[in-house]
């Protein structure tokens, strides 16, 4: 009898083109989603050399981290209206290299347009059993649907455009079991940043993390693709949930999902992926959320988080000089004290939104908080769609009404304030409540802080002014 | 691309005692809107070496003799981490560097370094530690690749790992795309006939949009 193997190692074998020897492979890659940032340079990089893409079907281009959430037209329209003349570039270069190239493009103004990491799933493209790669490390997301995918740098965008390959090392299996029953308030991305900080932020490097367990069975596909999301932030490029009912019912009938007698042996094929009862992993972890707390990150890397009222610590107890130091600098850079909670810090931003964060039900929890209160005086709350179509389903719900009531902003899609390169950023010093996924200096802006946290969590900030336990908010 | 070979490197080690250097910290987000990959250099660690006003932040190891042009870095543990950006690469190529030493990388860019002539050199913590104290000192290093070596003036060789593959790779500058496709073509179109067979959904669809 065959070996028992895991999920990864499924997907992995699966994919082998040739054996590469010492744990390495040539990968077949079936999908690569492609944005205005991080494609430029292997769109060059295959003109320099004369090569053609292999499978141009393959592909599926957006852009969505330069692009502006505000446009200065009435039927709110981006295209030629995007002011930083180097965001226009960028958005104008993608588009002539989708054109000369003949690569499926979301239009800056079409139904489709969005952040990648939510786009993919919503269009179909992203598949279970499937190899998918963006030029962007949040490509963990897509692992929510059992799915091997991970982000890459350019000049590998380039080798998958003209080779649908890629050489890579095989990783070793970490198994996450998440039991308990949680708060309803406690989310995904608390569960998310709770294992971050147990872990750290390399705590998942090397290995190729799969969740399992009640907790996991139970989640919308949308919490799933946070917890895969944020296993970067744990130093992992590869999260993983087997696929199961819930994902068949979210992907049967998206436009790019099979149809008809081959959906039937699709679903077949996906029913063989989950872990064997008997397989071996190299790490177990057990992870109950039954006692979980709100967890809002304090400092400049995703692990330096904590439950909502728990003392940040101090950095004179720790005899490791080294550790001291970069302790106290995170603290400066914070402008946060040892000693002090979370819990009450005053916030002047708020982001809600992210390839994290940004899905209908993330805006439906923000919306539940926001519902018939106000955001805070002299706090500006930005609430972001990751996509056209999660924009379009919120309105058709009500919930920008909710929020354009209680005074937040209703946004365009795209990564926004995640990423400081678009016109959505913090000023310096700036302190934001904040639904993305990186609490890095200068992440959200030059000088910017920033708290990870949930949706909910966020909206709580939003009406509140500050740091607020969104369980203590009065009815 | 084809990336600058890599045989033997020497020089100054700027020493960068702290863990979690992320690529957001190397190369800010706004400079990603240029699309070019040469001249970058100037934008590597750009809001740590510069003040809001853009001078030079006189103490930040980059901006001191002998590090302004040191060829290799010494860092802490997880160099590297966040985003996938390769920009973060380019930049350190761009100001010189073509070594980084560190406990851990972030894994995305690790590979970014090895697709680009920078060489990543993982050493126990205690070593890099070590090293560090040289390093700031100002006494040079040098790397030999062929050798699979690295030697601070004054010290012994330390041997360090790297798979044949990467080495040979690094050695003569090879680019990957032009090695996958020079070696695997026929292995490439019969997988993709295999798949075909048994996964027709994924070739079905003639146009995503």
């Amino acid at each position: 009898m065959a070996r028992a193997l895991t999920l990864y190692e499924k997907l992995w074998q699966s994919h082998v083109v040739a054996d590469l020897g010492e744990g390495e492979a040539l990968l077949y890659i079936d999908r690569q989603i492609l944005h205005e940032v991080s494609s430029p340079q292997a769109f060059v990089a295959l003109r320099e050399a004369g090569r053609q893409l292999r499978r141009r079907e393959t592909h599926y281009a957006v852009a969505d981290h330069a692009v502006p959430t505000r446009s200065p037209h009435a039927d709110k329209h981006r295209h030629g209206a995007v002011a930083d003349p180097q965001a226009s570039a960028q958005i104008a270069e993608l588009e002539a290299n989708v054109q000369a190239f003949g690569v499926p493009y979301a239009d800056l103004d079409g139904p489709e347009q969005g952040i990648v990491h939510v786009i993919g799933p919503e269009s179909g493209f992203t598949l279970p059993g499937t190899t998918i790669v963006c030029g962007d490390s949040h490509t963990t997301t897509h692992g929510a649907f059992g799915a091997l995918a991970f982000g890459i740098g350019a000049s590998e965008q380039g080798t998958v455009m003209a080779a649908q390959c890629l050489r890579q090392s095989r990783m070793k299996t970490m198994r996450i079991d998440l039991t308990g029953q949680r708060h309803p308030l406690i989310a995904a991305k608390d569960i998310a940043l709770a294992i971050i900080a147990t872990i750290g932020a390399h705590g998942a490097a090397g290995h190729a993390v799969e969740f399992t367990g009640p907790v996991v069975r139970a989640m919308s596909m949308a919490e799933r693709m946070t917890l895969c999301n944020m296993m970067i932030e744990a130093g992992s490029r590869i999260g993983l949930v087997a696929p199961d009912a819930t994902t068949y019912a979210y992907l049967k009938g998206r436009r790019l999902a099979p149809a008809g007698a081959l959906w039937d042996r699709a679903v077949a094929h996906w029913e063989t992926l989950a872990s064997d009862a008997d397989a071996l992993y190299d790490k177990l972890l057990t992870f109950a959320v039954g006692s979980l707390a709100p967890q809002v990150s304090w400092g400049t890397t995703p692990d330096q988080t904590l439950p909502i009222d728990t003392p940040l610590p101090d950095p004179g107890t720790l005899g490791d000089p080294a550790a001291r130091r970069q302790l106290e600098k995170a603290l400066a850079y914070m402008d946060l004290a040892p000693g002090q909670t979370m819990a009450g810090v005053p916030i002047a931003r708020v982001f809600i939104g992210s390839c994290t964060n940004g899905r209908i039900e993330d805006l439906r929890a923000a919306a539940a908080v926001a519902y018939g209160r106000q955001v805070a005086p002299g706090v500006q709350a930005l609430v972001v769609p990751g996509s056209a179509a999660t924009r379009a389903q919120a309105e058709a719900e009500g919930l920008d009404r909710i929020f354009l009531k209680a005074g937040f902003e209703w946004r365009l899609a795209g990564c926004s304030m995640c990423v400081a390169m678009n016109d959505d950023r913090l000023a310096p010093g700036e302190r934001c409540a904040s639904t993305s996924n990186r609490n890095f200096e200068g992440r959200q802006g030059p000088g910017g802080r920033t708290h990870l946290m949930s949706p909910a969590m966020a909206a709580a900030a939003a009406v509140t002014g500050h740091i607020t336990d969104v369980r203590t908010l009065p009815a | 691309m084809t990336p600058p070979p890599f045989t033997t490197v020497s020089g100054p080690a700027a020493p960068m005692p702290e863990d979690n250097i992320d690529t957001d910290i190397i190369f800010p987000a706004r400079f990603l809107l240029i699309t070019a990959r040469e001249g970058l250099g100037r934008y590597a660690f750009h809001d740590r070496r510069f003040d809001a006003d853009g001078a030079e932040v006189a103490d930040h190891i980059l901006n001191r003799a002998p590090f302004r042009k040191a060829p290799i870095l010494i860092a802490g543990a997880n160099f590297g981490s966040g985003s996938s950006r390769e920009q973060a690469v380019w930049a350190l190529l761009g100001m010189g560097v073509r070594c980084v030493i560190a406990p851990s990388f972030g894994e995305i860019f690790h590979g970014n370094c090895l697709r680009n002539g920078i060489l990543p050199i993982t050493l126990p913590p205690a070593m890099v530690e070590m090293l560090m104290a040289d390093a700031a000192r100002g006494i040079a290093a040098t790397v030999d690749l062929p050798a699979q070596s690295l030697t601070f003036e004054g010290r012994e060789a330390i041997p360090f790992d790297i798979a044949p593959e990467r080495k040979e790779a690094l050695i003569h500058g090879w680019d990957e795309t032009a090695q996958i496709l020079n070696r695997f073509a026929g292995p490439i179109a019969q997988f993709e006939a295999a798949q075909r067979a048994t996964q027709p959904w994924l070739y079905s669809k003639e146009s995503a949009a």
